[in-house]
């Protein structure tokens, strides 16, 4: 019929109309596969070309041909090629452990004045056992280790060198052979170099804290070759990246610390400028990465991909949550003991107190800018309080905060009765708390590393610290949905507050009014009703509702 | 019993114009509401979806709705008049238990009675264009700061969009009752469908309900 093809017609421009005003609602978007949404389109733009080369083969230098003896000739060889290497890599934090300073002019990091819930302080490195991450050799703070972060090879370093140091005068056959070999496995190690893998990294982020996944949900040895379930950008059976490829170095700075200041400055596409660090997930997937009309799109300006993308962390090892060092120093039989939790891990060590630790962990949400403000040995805490030995700076009305997802780490660390300061007690080596189990002894000779006054009085603050959640990027099956925060009660953003969220805040008074007039309205019409049946009952048929 | 006569009252373009509207406001209120954390029936994404989509629909039909209105003349219709008003009153709350007349019948240039008019015009130039630019801003968020309205509070645009659906919910409640009040229960709903409506053929109607008289200056 040609009147309803025509008013058919018309409705479809009519739609078509709405939908162009409705611009991201756009309904054709939902045909465009989220495969080739712009986010995922400009994410490949900007990684497909990685393919790793290089013109070099290490195992050719005559340089590394060498029969090594100690780590420092490995780093002379280095070096022989590679000048500037060092000299690079003294200036980067990852040599330094030194942050700068801080407003109050307190030099900030590990090897500074910043403390933390976990082993609290590196005691300006008198506290050895944090060394174990150190890039050096021998444990000691001389001379650069190259190979922990580009050596392709697991070996161990301290014993290879010791033995070789043991054999090398004794003259039987065995003893040689034994030697050579051991030379030769040091010479392919210092041979098979290459970019740092995941395991490199991993070597000490993985173990931040003192052990697998203790300090990092997000970051523990299930990261070494982790599937697409695990992490979407890392998995070895999708597209594999390594820690590198988003963590870009200039000069041996590595991009990507988050502590004193934010990752990157700018949220910048790549797109935009292909010099901004590939540090931001808007570097690769632009600030609306979701197929056009998706509400997610809406989002990117408040709440950072992460908060959605990062559903749970600690899927596959449990990371510590809660670490009570005021138990620490029980003995069972005159001995230190231990004890195990379901999960396989040490809910009671009598060197280091009660634990907790969970697996499928929820992050905790906050407001975040990019920089997280530190407790120092040297601030003067509110014991009364929850001291946040670390939280993130941000606020909803700074353009450049998120809402960002953190793993909260909780915990009792002892504190100067007095004087008002975290303490740093000394931990490892023949004097530290973990073979004395002496608190009093351990804080003082800490702070005495530390040059801080000890009153000679301690007890123990709960503490918090934080850590931004930003790995283990879950398939898009797996994300956050809306109502795990557009709900009404108990949603993953409940505790933030100060701001409207749909399905979350309401009126309540203005609900209640509401739902009066509404069934007022009701029971007007509902009487009213009655009355009329009732009423033409009386005048007879028909009589309550003639006229119209 | 009088006798009754069928007049051709509703356009068809006014009884579609009825129905989608109806239809449009019946999804938007119940998306809304599963929006505001009432429910869970189409899932929040879907709801927030389909609301956006059709609040968006609905804004266009809307214009069409007012071009028509103006266009056509039909605006008379809605002007506001107190005369008769307190018999429409009386009528509601006490003759039409007695069964009464109706004070004042329906006629193709007298389609509402005063009560109506009253209501149909804060309906449609007032509450429906409340919710209109509320929806709209609410919508637009996050383009408030290029739209120069970074000050403005989602909370309130909430308020505001929220108050005026309840007084949607209460309309539609009363309004839905209204259409029992004719000659049968079923009369008013048939005559929305069909376009005409049975009215006694012997009510009178008075001038003023009429159309107002097309200015003489205008040439035919």
């Amino acid at each position: 019929m040609k009147g309803s093809s025509v008013t058919y017609s018309v409705w479809v421009w009519l739609w078509g109309v709405s939908l162009m005003l409705a611009g991201p609602m756009d309904l054709s978007a939902a045909e465009i596969g989220v495969d080739t949404a712009p986010g995922r389109t400009m994410a490949v733009q900007a990684t497909k070309s990685y393919e790793q080369w290089t013109t070099s083969d290490h195992s050719k230098h005559a340089a590394l041909k060498q029969a090594f003896t100690s780590g420092a000739q490995i780093t002379e060889a280095c070096l022989s090629c590679h000048s500037e290497a060092e000299t690079q890599f003294h200036k980067t934090i990852h040599w330094t452990w030194d942050a700068g300073k801080n407003a109050k002019g307190v030099e900030m990091g590990k090897g500074q004045y910043s403390v933390n819930n976990f082993c609290i302080s590196t005691n300006k490195g008198a506290d050895k056992s944090c060394f174990s991450c150190h890039p050096s050799w021998n444990g000691e703070r001389k001379v650069v280790n190259c190979l922990v972060c580009h050596g392709q090879k697991e070996v161990k370093w301290d014993e290879a060198f010791e033995d070789l140091n043991a054999l090398k005068d004794q003259t039987d056959e065995g003893s040689k052979e034994i030697y050579a070999e051991i030379l030769s496995q040091v010479q392919t190690a210092a041979q098979s170099i290459g970019r740092p893998t995941r395991k490199n990294c991993g070597t000490c982020h993985f173990y931040g804290g003192g052990g697998d996944g203790v300090k990092h949900g997000d970051l523990d040895s299930s990261m070494a070759m982790p599937n697409k379930a695990l992490d979407v950008h890392m998995g070895t059976d999708g597209r594999n990246f390594e820690c590198v490829r988003c963590h870009t170095t200039i000069q041996h700075q590595v991009a990507g610390r988050i502590y004193t200041a934010p990752a990157a400055t700018e949220r910048k596409s790549l797109i935009q400028d292909d010099l901004a660090p590939k540090i931001t997930c808007e570097s690769c997937h632009s600030a609306t990465p979701h197929k056009p009309g998706h509400k997610a799109n809406d989002h990117t300006d408040k709440v950072a991909c992460q908060s959605c993308h990062i559903p749970t962390f600690a899927r596959v090892n449990p990371t510590k949550m809660m670490w009570d060092w005021s138990q620490a120093g029980k003995l069972k039989d005159g001995k230190p003991y231990k004890e195990e939790d379901e999960l396989g891990k040490d809910s009671y060590l009598s060197i280091k107190g009660a634990m907790r630790w969970e697996k499928h962990v929820k992050p905790e949400y906050f407001w975040f800018n990019g920089s997280i403000q530190s407790v120092t040995a040297k601030d003067v805490i509110d014991p009364g309080l929850t001291v946040a030995m670390s939280h993130p700076l941000g606020d909803r009305e700074d353009p450049k905060s998120r809402i960002f997802p953190f793993k909260v780490h909780r915990g009792k660390q002892p504190y100067d009765k007095i004087n008002k300061t975290v303490v740093g007690p000394l931990l490892s080596t023949e004097h530290g708390f973990w073979t004395t189990l002496n608190w009093q002894d351990a804080i003082q000779r800490g702070q005495n590393a530390l040059g801080i006054p000890y009153s000679g009085q301690y007890d123990f603050i709960s503490t918090t610290y934080v850590m931004p959640t930003t790995h283990m990027v879950a398939p898009r099956e797996n994300v956050v949905s809306c109502t795990e925060c557009h709900t009404r009660n108990g949603g993953r953003l409940a505790s933030l507050a100060g701001f409207y969220m749909p399905g979350r805040d309401r009126l309540n008074i203005l609900d209640s009014i509401g739902w009066l007039v509404v069934i007022g309205s009701l029971a007007g019409v509902c009487l009213h009703g009655l009355g009329r049946v009732f009423a033409n009952g009386r005048n007879g048929k028909n009589g309550g509702n003639k006229g119209a | 019993m009088e006798h009754l006569v069928n007049i051709y009252l509703y356009t068809r373009y006014e009884r579609f114009w009825h129905w989608f509207q109806m239809a449009v406001i019946v999804v938007l209120l119940v998306t809304g509401l599963e929006v505001h954390g009432l429910y869970s029936l189409f899932g929040f994404e879907r709801a927030v979806w389909l609301h956006n989509t059709l609040g968006i629909t609905w804004l266009v039909a809307f214009a069409f709705f007012v071009f028509w209105v103006f266009t056509s003349g039909e605006w008379r219709q809605y002007v506001p008049t107190t005369r008769k008003m307190f018999a429409m009153i009386r009528y509601y709350g006490y003759g039409i238990f007695k069964g009464e007349p109706h004070p004042v019948p329906k006629r193709k240039d007298a389609k509402h009675n005063p009560l109506q008019r009253l209501v149909y015009l804060s309906l449609a130039a007032f509450l429906l264009p409340v919710q209109m630019v509320s929806g709209m801003l609410y919508w637009g968020y996050n383009s408030w700061g290029t739209w120069g309205l970074s000050r403005l509070s989602l909370n309130w645009v909430a308020v505001v969009h929220m108050a005026g659906a309840f007084a949607i919910i209460s309309f539609i409640i009363v309004h839905v009752y209204m259409t029992t009040t004719g000659h049968s229960i079923s009369a008013h709903i048939k005559a929305m469908i069909s376009g005409w409506e049975s009215v006694p053929s012997d009510a009178a109607i008075e001038d003023w309900e009429k159309k107002a008289k097309k200015p003489e200056f205008v040439l035919q």
